[in-house]
């Protein structure tokens, strides 16, 4: 078998465990190339039937590419999506340039979630995190238990020993499960090639520039690239020597911002 | 490239502070496997508290353990070598950590027990060594760190090397090699050290690339049943090849009932005509004729399958309460979940004194290790973990969650 057969259907086997552990279960859509990665797992792991909500949290700050990404795949592939915002921060203007960084992806992003979760009674649900994206994230579990303030007791994190994971929630909690946790963004590239998925276009070169990773369009910055197709993408990253997240505005602020905002229930 | 080797995981065990933690920054920086911009955040954090450039921060995220420096958690990375990738876990040296050590250590196929040479065998060396012969393994290479500290010293390499070699064989580690190195001046992790110019053994990372994965795909079939759908209408059996092959048309037993039935479709996602699927794979399928299946069951080539409702078995206590003999436990091995209850415990040892300390126990304490008895509420089909290692490996979850992990021998 080879390597990314290999991560495929550990994701699948995961997937297919967290829906068997959890029916109150709903899979978070970025619309970013991971958790399109992992929108599309699911759709394997189901035979193109998805049985859950795919939720996506709309910060209302996201690039005018990502709304149309998400809109034009959700009708061709038939999903349930649900969109969570935080509307009474966005009221009060809530956004990148009215406080810190910290305070807004708490808001817009955490807290919207935290609604939606409340909202649908949800036990589970399913992100597309990778270990190699942040040294916190290496820290992960696949089943990762959160309690109802969503804070990450990563210092008291359950044993995972072969694919057994912790199923058990207590009332108010919630589990955050990690199906392609063990992708590096190399194999993500790989893979959005092999089975020719679809991407935002804004991770191709325009005028020299591309972005690596996407999320609000105030907090993030391109790269200098000329790669303008996904095999150019892929050659890029395997001579890269920068990391992926070094245009992402809120890992900057502190070395720690990333660790906290964890710790908060940020994704 | 290198796309069709699997990467082969790895797991770095020792007493804190022998050095895990630099021993895998040097191995990153060394391959080429570093950015340069987390290079210089490592560079500024160390800075920052005031110290020299601290390899350890590669894989010390949290703040506390920067600060504490200790590793709380098991980390995951990356390296790659001429000849594969590697998955390196990092586990955690301190006691209290104990479980994320067993976390990391049973996702790996080989290991690397580093022990301080100045140092020598410590409690956290005894207690993780153990744990290693307890989960299996086969693939272990010692790395005599911090060599540096006695001087390059042929004589006290030698000395400990016999201490270590004694040691392990009495707790059926066989380490293939036994090597001097030092991790923060980079002498024989990637290079060989002309500091040590004695020693004609292979670096860290040439004793790496003669490990091999486990050939699991050549054993006969096991196929746990982890779900059943309907799919258009149909009911459709899915799960995950354990161990071996399954064809279209084949017969196979379902297990624990030692039922024939036979294959009538493979069923992938966008794909027509499967005829054959292969270990690892996460696939469905559809049986010929009407069947009662459920989670649980096993469908099997064979009936080599030990199937019972006692098991003898190795386990390590991880939750900290403990155990009595009689209390409910629920037993977990690939997808079946029966209720059951340790009946006796033979023997069982405390890892970091080595010694025997009780004899027909009536119960357990956290981080004891221990050879019980388990009687099943039903019957569970399982394989010597050597043989078919998903089979022969299981979780005892207590009041639901995971209380101890277990190997079947």
């Amino acid at each position: 078998m080879d390597h990314l057969t290999r991560l495929e259907n550990k994701s699948i086997y995961i997937i297919r465990e967290a829906y068997y552990q959890f029916k109150d279960i709903a899979m978070l859509w970025s619309v970013g190339k991971d958790s399109t990665t992992l929108l599309w797992l699911c759709r394997k792991a189901f035979f193109g039937h998805i049985p859950f909500p795919i939720i996506h949290i709309d910060t209302s700050y996201k690039f005018p590419e990502m709304y149309q990404f998400r809109d034009a795949r959700a009708k061709e592939w038939h999903l349930n999506l649900l969109i969570g915002r935080n509307e009474e921060k966005l009221k009060e203007g809530m956004g990148p340039g009215s406080g810190s960084k910290l305070d807004c992806c708490n808001e817009l992003k955490t807290n919207a979630l935290k609604m939606v979760i409340k909202k649908y009674h949800l036990k589970a649900i399913l992100l597309g995190i990778r270990r190699d994206e942040h040294g916190i994230r290496a820290k992960e579990r696949y089943f990762s238990p959160r309690d109802s303030q969503f804070k990450w007791d990563y210092e008291n994190q359950p044993a995972e020993l072969w694919d057994q994971y912790q199923s058990t929630v207590e009332e108010e909690e919630h589990f955050r499960i990690h199906p392609i946790l063990h992708f590096t963004e190399f194999d993500i590239w790989n893979y959005v090639k092999r089975e020719g998925l679809p991407v935002v276009p804004l991770y191709f070169s325009k005028n020299g520039k591309r972005f690596r990773s996407i999320g609000c369009l105030p907090c993030c910055s391109p790269i200098d690239s000329e790669a303008q197709t996904i095999d150019e993408i892929v050659e890029e990253i395997r001579i890269s020597k920068t990391s992926e997240r070094s245009g992402r505005a809120q890992d900057k602020e502190n070395i720690y911002t990333m660790q906290k905002l964890r710790a908060l229930g940020y994704m | 490239m290198l796309m069709e080797e699997r990467a082969l995981p790895i797991v770095i065990v020792g007493h804190v502070d022998h050095g895990k933690s630099t021993l895998i920054g040097r191995l990153l920086y060394d391959t080429g496997c570093l950015p340069p911009d987390k290079f210089s955040e490592i560079q500024h954090s160390s800075e920052t508290l005031g110290r020299n450039l601290e390899f350890a921060f590669v894989m010390d995220c949290f703040e506390e353990e920067r600060s504490r420096g200790i590793t709380i958690d098991t980390t995951q990375t990356f390296f790659k070598t001429p000849k594969r990738r590697y998955v390196i876990i990092d586990a955690p040296g301190h006691k209290e950590f104990l479980k994320n050590m067993i976390t990391g250590s049973s996702q790996a196929e080989a290991a690397l027990l580093i022990i301080d040479a100045f140092e020598g065998i410590r409690d956290q060396t005894r207690r993780h060594a153990y744990i290693l012969g307890m989960l299996g393994f086969k693939q272990v290479c010692v790395l005599l760190n911090k060599i540096d500290l006695v001087h390059y010293s042929q004589d006290k390499f030698l000395s400990l090397k016999g201490e270590v070699i004694d040691f392990l064989n009495q707790l059926n580690v066989h380490p293939t090699f036994i090597l001097p190195i030092s991790a923060i001046h980079g002498d024989n992790v990637a290079k060989p050290s002309e500091k040590i110019s004695w020693f004609d053994g292979p670096t860290v990372l040439q004793a790496l690339d003669t490990f091999e994965p486990l050939k699991i795909e050549e054993k006969p079939l096991r196929f746990p049943i982890q779900d059943i759908y309907t799919i258009d209408g149909k009911k459709t059996i899915v799960g995950r090849i354990e161990a071996g092959e399954l064809k279209k048309g084949q017969s196979v037993y379902l297990l624990p009932e030692k039922k024939k039935v036979e294959v009538k479709e493979i069923k992938k996602f966008l794909e027509k005509d499967v005829s054959i699927a292969h270990f690892e794979e996460s696939i469905g399928i559809r049986l010929k004729g009407r069947h009662r299946v459920k989670r649980g069951q096993i469908l099997t080539a064979d009936l080599s399958s030990w199937i019972s409702d006692q098991i003898k078995a190795n386990i390590f206590w991880l939750d900290p309460t403990g155990y009595r003999v009689g209390e409910a436990l629920l037993f977990r091995c690939v997808t079946q979940e029966v209720p059951c209850r340790i009946d006796k415990i033979n023997r069982k040892f405390d890892p970091a004194s080595m010694e025997l300390t009780e004899e027909d126990a009536s119960s357990i304490k956290g981080a004891e290790v221990a050879d019980v008895l388990l009687q099943l509420d039903e019957k569970v089909a399982v394989d010597p973990f050597n043989e078919i290692p998903e089979m022969g490996r299981f979780v005892l979850e207590k009041e639901g969650r995971p209380a101890a992990g277990g190997i079947i021998l």
